[in-house]
């Protein structure tokens, strides 16, 4: 196929020089929360419980003591170099919390994700064909509702159906400890690498610990790829270049498969990133939910102990990945779609 | 003489909508032959681009469709749609108005017209698709280098000659051309007009061509069908309706084109505005903006005349004296058209 | 009194979108209706743990004196529902109507004014909305909470923040292109002054594409509320009943079978969320005009009155159209 390489090119380096001011405008936003509350965080997380010294010893090894503007400076170097600090009250550092329980949070996200594709798209283009129809009416219907269910209802709903009544699926964890201890973890997605110890036991112990939590959280995207896939149907079913198709007698199926799914499901590529986001707060939600081991879990946890070191850490985190996320979703856009490119 | 290859009696195309409906197409006849072009001229709104779509079966869902539409001696109302589907191709083409949107933007061509030829002959190699492809493509003065590019690639005029090879790469014996040229500028209009004469001398195709500009019309097409509020008002040859216009629409059109020679002072133009196709006037439906209507023009619907010569015409004017009642032919008195009726 | 220019399409509404209309305000006056009487249907109040002296049983299935059974700070299912809707309606009204007040001005001003405040505004509003919206609605009610405590409003006020963006994107691009529409260069022209035409033309036109996003927003909201009551965030207990807190203490009931404590302010939450929501999209799809789709019927073609001569002659048999002559 002919491509037009240099436009290709051309628009990977504007994309990544646009997302400059994105990553510090957020990084902005992240600084500015974390001191909108009074007070300092050490004293707010620890006063009262250690002594004045060792307040004034932490405020300074924080750098709680330096002027905002260089404070500001420090942290956003810091943020982009990833270096996010240790937490104030059990002194770990915060990205090595990234590390341990990133992959959790990554692999239960990719496996939503997988769940929400593969049931929002199917449904929202039958939906979208055969518009007004029963099957339209009952695949908006199933999409409104699963959105409507919050994640922690789905989750309680199938915990007691799935667990409780059937009893064919654990309720919570990401393994059994016994699996744990015996999985030779290599990357880290305990799924690969149970296929890779090649032990059955093994892998279903993982999968059957993360079918429940990744179908709830996939189920609550879906909702919204349902509405996004039918309506971007709808528009190009009308389009000019169906109508052509149509005079030139290419049959009525592949007319609606060929250039009308295939034409709707293109913006379906960016609209899939934007949903990111939310499956991220979804995340926290389904980690709760599900005592599933992930950042979002300790987010939960460090937000409760109140240490805006650790907060601020993961909440930059989770901001950065966004932006990559919103990144690699238009590069792959502008791949598929020939006219995106400056 | 030989059989038309396109025969329309009596087609009506009404579309329907949340009132009452409305009369595009209101009762036409003509015929079509081989090698031959017709033109058919008409203002924005007259229902010439409903006829031309008409005569494929390409209407919205809204349209009632009556009448006969005989291709090489098959109804083509009424038929079987997948049997109709299976014509369009290989005996039906369409060339639409608008080339920018006309191609799908993630196809490449050679996708196009892979797709269009494996939905009629799948049993061709794929090579030879290719190469039926390219030589239709070379016709329209498309290099084979660019095959395989993507619609963003062409321009408007490239774009436009691309759908024209897509229309032809199966040999169909009858086009219709929807405002080929309308979007484009004059001079790549006049490359695809001579692209559309060359179809007829090759092969022998019947091409309709639509388009509201008597230009084309008087250079490209061998008859000519005038049509106004859904009714075809005169067809003759193109010399005929040109040289000697028998209705008094005609005449006034003519009238109006801009040349070089028209001073500003001369500027013609038809008063009032193309009527509503969902109440036309009564009789005649130029009676309102004619200036030779009479008494009788408004009270009876004209009646198809053939001159001498074979130019046909529907017009009080032209008779037939018999039907015209005692003093039907004293000039109709009527209000001035109100200049809001202009706007 | 005029009716807005919303309201003919929304009036006129047939077939499925009208029934989503229907469904979605039914389901959404009924918990109004809970909302605004919550004191006179509900059987008793929402942390009330006694009655008569006795003492409601833990966890107790549901049975005739507690329909919905009890939870396991022995209160009442179905009381702590009912007051719950009174929560969601306070928070959300409030929500929305915060968002509504700073976004949609906002989205004016920057709009219709351009420039560098324009660009400014759009930058940092496009930066909040790549930002999980859950996450920062959940960090601002943890900062607020140390200032202004746990309760309605510092909720709503998270809430309110994350979803301004939203008003704001949206009114300013239909602000941009109503701009340049020529009424309003007209009115320019005419020197009616800035406010006037901010208000006069581009309000009034902008204004109707806000009530589709205000609902599906009002259903978001609610969602949020519960995902801060059920992380620990939201309303504390003391303070009013509301569901999201309650499903966090029906999660540990899942393991022993427990279903009622977590089942009737689940579907509470589903049922009031998908009535917004169905208001919203049965909205956009009577209001959006690329979607829109009136149901046409075919017409009867009415037997030929005009150039009868020929259409008869067709219907008799075929042949060459016979016209007279003319001699």
């Amino acid at each position: 196929m002919h491509r037009q390489g240099t436009s290709l090119r051309a628009y990977v380096l504007t994309r990544l020089a646009l997302a400059i001011p994105t990553v510090l405008i957020l990084l902005t936003m992240v600084f500015l929360l974390m001191r909108v509350a009074p007070g300092d965080p050490i004293t707010a997380a620890l006063g009262g419980r250690v002594s004045a010294e060792e307040l004034e010893r932490r405020q300074e090894a924080a750098g709680l003591d330096k002027p905002l503007i260089e404070q500001y400076v420090e942290y956003v170097g810091n943020s982009l170099t990833l270096d996010l600090g240790t937490t104030i009250n059990d002194d770990r550092a915060v990205t090595s919390i990234i590390v341990d329980n990133g992959s959790a949070t990554m692999e239960l996200t990719l496996a939503a994700f997988l769940v929400a594709i593969l049931v929002g798209v199917p449904i929202g283009l039958l939906a979208g064909r055969y518009r007004d129809t029963g099957i339209d009416i009952s695949g908006r219907m199933f999409g409104i509702v699963v959105y409507a269910a919050p994640v922690f209802f789905t989750g309680f709903l199938a915990q007691l159906l799935f667990s409780n009544v059937l009893g064919w699926l654990p309720s919570s964890g990401r393994v059994s400890p016994v699996v744990e201890f015996e999985l030779n973890q290599v990357t880290h997605f305990y799924l690969i690498d149970s296929i890779f110890s090649g032990s059955w036991s093994q892998f279903w112990d993982v999968l059957s610990h993360l079918i429940l939590p990744a179908v709830t959280l996939g189920l609550l995207v879906s909702g919204v790829l349902i509405r996004l896939v039918r309506v971007n149907l709808l528009q190009t079913m009308k389009g000019d270049y169906v109508e052509a198709a149509r005079a030139r007698g290419v049959r009525e199926h592949r007319v609606v498969v060929n250039h009308a799914f295939r034409n709707a499901l293109v913006p379906v590529v960016t609209v899939a990133g934007l949903q990111f986001a939310i499956l991220l707060g979804g995340a926290v939600l389904t980690e709760q939910t599900f005592n599933w081991p992930g950042i979002g879990a300790e987010l939960v946890r460090y937000l409760n102990e109140r240490d805006y070191i650790a907060v601020q850490g993961i909440i930059t985190v989770f901001a950065l990945a966004v932006v990559v996320v919103s990144l690699v979703i238009d590069l792959v856009n502008a791949y598929v779609d020939p006219r995106v490119r400056y | 003489m030989n059989e038309p290859l396109l025969s329309v009696r009596g087609l009506r195309v009404w579309y329907g909508t949340e009132g009452r409906p409305v009369r595009a197409v209101d009762g036409v006849d003509f015929d079509i032959s081989a090698g031959e072009t017709l033109g058919l001229v008409g203002e924005s709104g007259c229902g010439k681009s409903t006829l031309g779509r008409g005569v494929l079966g390409l209407l919205p869902e809204s349209a009632a469709v009556e009448g006969q539409v005989r291709h090489r001696g098959r109804d083509l109302v009424g038929i079987e749609p997948r049997e109709l589907q299976g014509m369009r191709g290989p005996e039906l083409g369409l060339i639409f108005q608008e080339p920018m949107t006309r191609l799908d933007p993630l196809l490449s061509i050679e996708d196009h017209f892979l797709e269009t030829l494996r939905s009629h002959e799948p049993e061709l190699e794929k090579d030879e698709m290719r190469r039926r492809s390219i030589e239709a493509l070379a016709g329209m003065g498309i290099p084979p280098t660019r095959f395989g590019q993507y619609p963003h690639e062409f321009s408007g005029g490239m774009r436009q000659r691309i759908m024209i090879a897509l229309a032809l790469v199966l040999r169909p014996s009858l086009i219709v051309a929807d405002e080929p040229t309308t979007a484009l500028d004059v001079i790549v209009e006049a490359q695809i007009l001579g692209i559309l004469a060359d179809l007829r001398r090759n092969f022998d195709t019947a091409l309709l061509l639509i388009t509201h500009n008597l230009g084309i019309v008087a250079e490209a097409c061998d008859r000519v069908a005038v049509m106004y509020a859904g009714r075809i008002v005169e067809e003759g040859t193109a010399g005929q309706v040109f040289a000697e216009p028998a209705h008094p629409y005609t005449r006034e059109l003519l009238r109006s084109i801009i040349s070089l020679s028209t001073s500003w002072r001369g500027l013609h133009y038809i008063p009032g505005a193309p009527p509503d196709l969902i109440d036309p006037p009564s009789g005649c439906r130029f009676h309102p903006r004619c200036p030779n209507a009479m008494r009788v023009c408004p009270e009876r619907d004209p009646v198809p005349l053939e001159l001498q010569g074979g130019q046909r015409v529907e017009c009080w004017l032209h008779g037939p004296e018999e039907d015209i009642p005692a003093g039907g032919k004293e000039p109709l008195e009527r209000e001035e058209i109100a200049l809001a009726e202009e706007a | 009194m005029r009716r807005p220019r919303w309201w003919k399409p929304v009036a006129n509404a047939r077939g499925v979108p009208r029934w989503i209309l229907l469904t979605g305000v039914g389901l959404v006056a009924f918990f109004l209706l809970l909302a605004i009487f919550a004191p006179l249907i509900a059987p008793y109040g929402f942390d009330q743990v006694t009655a008569d002296g006795v003492r409601f049983g833990k966890q107790a299935s549901p049975d005739a004196q507690h329909l919905f059974g009890t939870t396991v700070q022995s209160t009442d299912v179905l009381s702590r529902v009912v007051w719950g809707s009174r929560t969601a309606i306070e928070v959300v009204v409030l929500a929305v109507v915060f968002s509504l007040a700073i976004g949609v001005p906002l989205g004016l001003i920057s709009g219709y004014v351009g420039g560098r405040l324009d660009r400014v505004l759009v930058l940092i509003s496009d930066a909040l909305f790549a930002f999980p919206y859950l996450l920062l609605a959940i960090v601002i009610a943890f900062l607020l909470s140390d200032t202004l405590g746990q309760g309605v409003f510092t909720a709503a006020i998270a809430i309110t923040v994350v979803y301004i963006p939203q008003y704001f994107r949206v009114v300013r691009n239909h602000v941009i292109s109503v701009r340049e529409e020529p009424y309003v260069e007209a009115a320019r022209a005419l020197g009616a002054p800035r406010r006037t035409i901010i208000r006069k033309y581009v309000l009034s036109n902008v204004i109707q594409n806000v009530p589709p996003i205000a609902t599906l927003n009002a259903a978001d909201a609610i969602l949020t509320l519960a995902a801060l009551g059920f992380l620990g965030y939201g309303i504390q207990p003391t303070e009013a009943a509301e569901w999201g807190y309650d499903l966090q203490r029906a999660i540990d009931d899942a393991g022993a079978g427990i279903w009622w404590t977590g089942l009737f302010p689940g579907l509470a939450i589903v049922l009031l969320v998908t009535g917004f929501t169905l208001v919203g999209e049965g909205l956009n799809d009577v209001l959006n005009p690329l979607i829109r789709h009136r149901r046409i019927e075919r017409p009867e073609i009415a037997p030929a009155g005009g150039g009868g001569a020929l259409a008869q002659m067709a219907d008799e048999g075929f042949g060459n159209p016979e016209v007279r002559r003319r001699e």
